[in-house]
């Protein structure tokens, strides 16, 4: 591993232990589709694709940047309204771009919006960068309906992606062209944001996160790295507007307005903002949740900020960072310990959790059914919702499975205490 | 209108003027008028009672604060109205009383951060960090000599007190500027600690302009080409050691009893 070959003043710009995540990552892209070739399975994986690129963009900002913006969506509803224009253009004028460089127009628009919000909006950071961004974030969906011209009014601008020249007979009519014509480009932007978080700047700018006065009296200006990054996720975010605009070939108010900047903030703290991959997972597992849940539950949404908001208060690291604590048990070989302790209290833990949705899926059942529609079918079984007994079941079950897991709890504690000291540490 | 001040005349230029600085905080005047000026290559020790006014004089110098009045010139360059990171870039680094540093990033990359403006890194973004051998090496140089090596990839936020001070250090001084402004750096350290710590700083800082606010006499004495004396916002006396040991009204306001206590 130590070779310091004679002629390379520099090191290796791809190692093999850098380059391995990336290669199993498109190698998993790549391979997916045969695995899960239906139409819908297709479609929610390029909905996971442009949330990963939105999300990883979204933390240049809030994990590496240190800026909590409420406004992100407007770069990425921006870049889609332009690419979505562009679709038109190339319908229109016969103009010959062909559908997969589009995304960069997305991007480029994005970038340039950026530079105009930022080159304010970044002279601070904390509660007033957050405060402006709202306020861009409100301002901005106030004008898609004044502008109709460009953002289409309330139905927003629609277009078709096939009128463009094919790219090798390829004409992205088949939803299985345009997941890999959107993978291509979520393993380029998210190589390109990794790569920015190493470069000067990028490096800087979680030092101006950490301590903006220090990074002052290092010669680098706070505010000046701050637009850089703000500049840059502007760039991502509007290409994920471009990939959207491919995806549903329709743009609307909707892409940019203050739920979409609220969702992509708690996807990014769901995943975890201090590691580059918590965003990835983020959008992984709200992507599955949204489309899992929301076939079997009119409440999923209920269900999403419940685990929001356990992630804010039990596991501010976000799902990276539940990973990530098990370094070190791993690294000293005392993982296997924590294996037991897990199942006796996470396995009652999610029996409580089961019986409470089931609770409050009848007590929505029995509010919100149609007048004598009282069956209702929860867990594959069948009864009754008006009777006492199914919630009975169900809140005794949950009583049951989080006593038991609080019973369990302080072996837990004490396996994971065990599995973080070194051997030959105090026992 | 400095254009020769680079050539014939920078040895003659003083590397720091200060003239009738003044600076107050609502109706407390708490710079009153200080004049001083620090020669290239000198080594200038700041010396006073606590709240004297010692790093305000280095907060105003340094583009923290702005003055109320007076002027202050590096290298015969004014510097009014410049932010902290212009003045840096003119070649000027200062370290903080109050530890002040990345507690979230590793020691590493605390003092490879510190490197990068020096080093013409500017906000490049087409550069990988971990590319330049040249910036690795300067980076573990710097740890070498701040003791911090074994300390390379923790949270600076995790060190130790001491440790965390001679990381102050090491960012101050990593980018190789010529005049340097050290706030209380041994403040809290050990004997053996501060002995440490002033070696290397007389090593680093050979060749250059060093000012620092310093309490212990023995290390200021030891030190400084010239020390002045800061009372109220106001310098007493500026000289060498030899000269402000001397100077009564020195023993008077404040140096008598320190000395007493000494002997
Ligand atoms: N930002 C500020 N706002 C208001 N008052 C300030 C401010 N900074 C310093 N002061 C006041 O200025 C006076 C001088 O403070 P300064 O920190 O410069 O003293 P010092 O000589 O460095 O003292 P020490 O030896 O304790 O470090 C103190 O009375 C302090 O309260
Ligand atoms: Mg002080």
């Amino acid at each position: 591993m130590t070779d310091t070959t004679l002629h390379s003043s520099q090191p290796r710009l791809i190692t093999l232990g850098g380059a391995l995540p990336w290669l199993i990552g498109s190698l998993f892209l790549l391979v997916m589709p045969q695995v899960f070739t239906s139409n819908s399975a297709i479609t929610i994986m390029n909905q996971m694709a442009i949330t990963i690129v939105f999300a990883l963009s979204y933390n240049m900002l809030l994990g590496q940047g240190g800026m909590l913006s409420f406004g992100h969506a407007v770069y990425m509803g921006m870049g889609g309204f332009m690419c979505v224009h562009f679709m038109n253009y190339i319908e229109d004028y016969s103009l010959p771009i062909p559908l997969p460089v589009l995304p960069i127009f997305g991007g480029l628009f994005g970038m340039g919006v950026a530079m105009i919000i930022g080159s304010f909006s970044t002279r601070k950071a904390g509660t007033i960068f957050a405060m402006i961004s709202l306020g861009v974030g409100e301002l901005i969906a106030a004008c898609s309906v004044i502008i109709v011209a460009f953002f289409g009014g309330e139905e927003g601008v629609s277009g078709d992606r096939t009128m463009g020249p094919p790219v090798f007979g390829i004409e992205f009519l088949h939803q299985i062209e345009v997941y890999y014509l959107t993978a291509f480009w979520l393993v380029l932007s998210a190589l390109l944001m990794y790569l920015f978080s190493r470069t000067p700047v990028g490096r800087m700018a979680n030092a101006v996160r950490d301590n903006p006065e220090r990074a002052e009296f290092l010669g680098y200006s706070s505010r000046w790295v701050r637009f850089f990054s703000f500049v840059a996720a502007g760039f991502f975010a509007g290409i994920a507007g471009g990939l959207f605009a491919i995806n549903y070939e329709i743009v609307t108010e909707e892409n940019l307005n203050l739920v979409q900047s609220g969702s992509i903030l708690l996807i990014t703290f769901l995943g975890g903002v201090g590691f580059f991959f918590g965003p990835i997972l983020g959008a992984i597992v709200f992507t599955l949740l949204q489309s899992v849940l929301s076939l079997q539950t009119e409440i999923w949404q209920l269900y999403l900020g419940l685990l929001f908001v356990a992630t804010v208060m039990f596991f501010p690291g976000g799902l990276a960072g539940v990973i990530m604590m098990h370094t070190l048990p791993f690294r000293l070989g005392k993982a296997r310990l924590l294996l037991r302790p897990y199942v006796k209290t996470l396995l009652p833990a999610l029996i409580g959790l089961l019986g409470t949705a089931g609770g409050m899926e009848i007590l929505y059942h029995l509010r919100h059914a149609a007048l004598g529609e009282n069956e209702m079918s929860l867990y594959w079984i069948s009864f009754d919702s008006h009777s006492v007994l199914p919630i009975a079941i169900c809140l005794l079950t949950a009583a049951g499975g989080f006593w038991l897991a609080k019973r369990n709890a302080p072996e837990l504690a004490d396996a994971w205490h065990e599995a973080n000291t070194p051997n030959g540490g105090v026992a | 209108m400095n254009a020769m001040t680079q050539s014939g005349l920078s040895t003659a230029t003083p590397a720091l003027q200060i003239e009738d600085l003044r600076k107050s905080f609502g109706k407390a005047e708490i710079m009153r008028g200080v004049n001083l000026s620090i020669g290239a290559g000198e080594r200038h020790a700041v010396i006073g009672p606590n709240g004297a006014g010692k790093s305000t004089l280095f907060n105003l110098i340094t583009g923290r604060f702005p003055p109320t009045s007076g002027t202050v010139r590096l290298h015969g360059h004014d510097l009014a109205g410049l932010a902290p990171f212009q003045i840096n870039r003119m070649g000027l680094s200062r370290s903080f009383q109050i530890t002040n540093i990345f507690p979230k990033m590793s020691v590493f990359e605390n003092v490879r951060c510190s490197l990068l403006w020096a080093q013409g890194y500017r906000y490049s973004f087409w550069n990988m960090v971990n590319r330049s051998r040249a910036l690795t090496h300067a980076a573990e140089e710097i740890l070498e000599q701040i003791n911090l090596t074994n300390r390379r990839d923790l949270p600076a936020g995790v060190l130790s007190y001491a440790e965390q001070r001679a990381l102050e250090i090491g960012i101050t001084i990593a980018g190789g500027a010529n005049v340097i402004m050290l706030d209380e750096p041994t403040a809290g350290m050990s004997h053996s600690e501060t002995d440490y710590i002033m070696d290397l700083i007389r090593r680093v800082t050979e060749n250059k302009t060093l000012v620092m606010v310093e309490h212990d006499m023995g290390v200021v004495f030891g030190l400084a080409d010239r020390i002045s004396v800061l009372v109220y916002g106001e310098i007493i006396a500026t000289g060498t050691p030899e000269e402000v040991r001397a100077n009564p009204k020195v023993q008077e306001a404040y140096l008598g009893a320190v000395l007493e206590a000494d002997h």
